[in-house]
């Protein structure tokens, strides 16, 4: 059964629909007991860091999210917002601390050109530079939907595991142990991202 | 690399999508769900649903087509029509809206664009700008093009990016339904002087139109109605046509 975390932020019920699509059992899940349920958990996220800690923060998520993913290790993808809230903080209007899963900051993306914009909104050619296997069954050059203005930067280079191009090297995708997120939105980028979704239902960290 | 954006604008009235010229004479084009998934299908990279008759009544009808067509689109898509409150805002994204488009409701109460950005992030905000030349300049226009406003367009364009507006679609309603191209120097400075995306719309008649939009126009997308509906131009054809002339797309 996969969870997705239901904490206020919006675009839940794409997530939900292509996993039912894929035939799998899904719950929406809207108390932090309610991850106790299920064995994969989805973190989505679209808008505002800033609102989206304090949503978790005062739902109690945080804890029940530390317990499930970090101590009992649960399969856990993170979508968008979703990745950049596992950061160790972000620099979205202010500084705000983060749940800290990963070694890393989320900064404001910096093309150095005027003529790439700022949301970058759109799909993107996405680099995989790590063979692993959420990436399986994805061709060289897929285009995915990005629709953001921060991006996650780790510390680790080894839990980068894509990136893509917007006048700088962009973090695409995050790895480590039980965790991945993707700063895409694979729900929402057809049948490449669809492939994504398989891959993280089939996963076995 | 980031590809241009080619987008199918849905016009719904009453639950049907309906296209007109110039704002008004509207003709029936299908059902909108079932049309929002064949041009997924055929390659669109987003939809953009505009409840032109927008009121109260019809909120309802229209939250329940989002989830409609939530469930059988798997690309991005934007509400549009009649959306004046964090309230609407949150009932469409809650329904499956990816992106919300204000026009009328940003102009009377430009806040309003602070705050949704500030609640729900500037990536899911646009705002629209329905604009007309009038005595030599270009003017904001607002309740679907019918009332002129004593706003100009490129300093409108301009406020609405410092409120935190994700991206603007621009629609000129001269060009609207002509045929003729979208308006390219106006999409051109507006694109040149601002930092977030612009949406060109209005007056695609032609492949050739979309070609001189995002490269005279600096579009970073182009939006069309009728040419799609009425299948004068098929998405793909489209799309592989500004591939070979150089323009990064999806294919």
């Amino acid at each position: 059964m996969i969870g997705i975390v239901d904490y206020g932020m919006g675009n839940l019920l794409s997530v939900f629909n292509a996993f039912e699509y894929l035939g799998v059992s899904v719950k929406i899940c809207s108390k932090p007991e309610d991850l106790s349920q299920v064995d994969r958990i989805v973190l989505p996220g679209v808008g505002a860091i800033s609102q989206c800690i304090l949503k978790l923060n005062e739902s109690g998520f945080t804890k029940a999210l530390n317990e499930q993913v970090l101590q009992l290790a649960k399969p856990t993808l993170g979508i968008c917002l979703g990745m950049q809230v596992m950061a160790k903080q972000s620099f979205e209007g202010g500084t705000h601390t983060c749940l800290g899963w990963f070694d890393a900051d989320v900064v404001r993306l910096n093309p150095g050109n005027s003529t790439l914009k700022v949301p970058n909104i759109g799909w993107n050619t996405i680099q995989f530079d790590k063979q692993i296997p959420l990436f399986k069954g994805l061709p060289e050059n897929s285009d995915f939907y990005l629709v953001h203005s921060y991006q996650v930067q780790v510390r680790h280079e080894a839990e980068r595991v894509a990136t893509y191009q917007h006048g700088e090297t962009v973090t695409a995708a995050i790895m480590k142990d039980n965790i991945f997120a993707t700063q895409f939105h694979p729900e929402k980028s057809q049948d490449l991202g669809l492939t994504v979704l398989e891959n993280f239902i089939n996963w076995k960290p | 690399m980031l590809t241009k954006r080619i987008i199918p604008c849905l016009d719904i009235k009453d639950g049907r999508t309906v296209k007109g010229t110039n704002f008004v004479d509207l003709r029936d084009a299908g059902d909108p769900v079932e049309l929002g998934a064949l041009y997924a299908q055929e390659g669109a990279d987003e939809l953009v649903f505009l409840d032109i008759t927008a009121t109260v009544d019809d909120r309802k009808t229209l939250v329940n087509l989002v989830r409609e067509v939530a469930r059988h689109v798997n690309i991005p898509f934007t509400v549009g029509g009649g959306i004046s409150s964090i309230q609407d805002v949150s009932a469409l994204l809650n329904a499956g809206a990816d992106k919300v488009s204000i026009n009328s409701s940003a102009v009377r109460n430009p806040d309003l664009i602070d705050e949704l950005a500030l609640q729900f992030g500037s990536q899911c905000i646009i705002v629209a700008i329905d604009t007309r030349w009038v005595n030599g300049t270009d003017w904001v226009h607002t309740h679907g093009g019918r009332k002129i406003t004593e706003i100009q367009t490129i300093p409108w364009a301009k406020e609405v990016e410092n409120r935190g507006a994700g991206e603007i679609l621009l629609t000129s309603m001269d060009a609207d339904g002509t045929k003729a191209g979208f308006a390219n120097a106006l999409t051109s400075t507006i694109s040149g002087n601002s930092s977030i995306p612009i949406i060109a719309s209005g007056g695609a008649g032609t492949m050739e139109h979309f070609y001189e939009v995002f490269t005279e126009g600096k579009a970073d997308a182009g939006l069309a109605a009728s040419i799609f509906h009425f299948k004068e131009i098929a998405i793909l054809d489209l799309k592989n046509y500004l591939a070979s002339k150089g323009i990064p797309m999806r294919i």
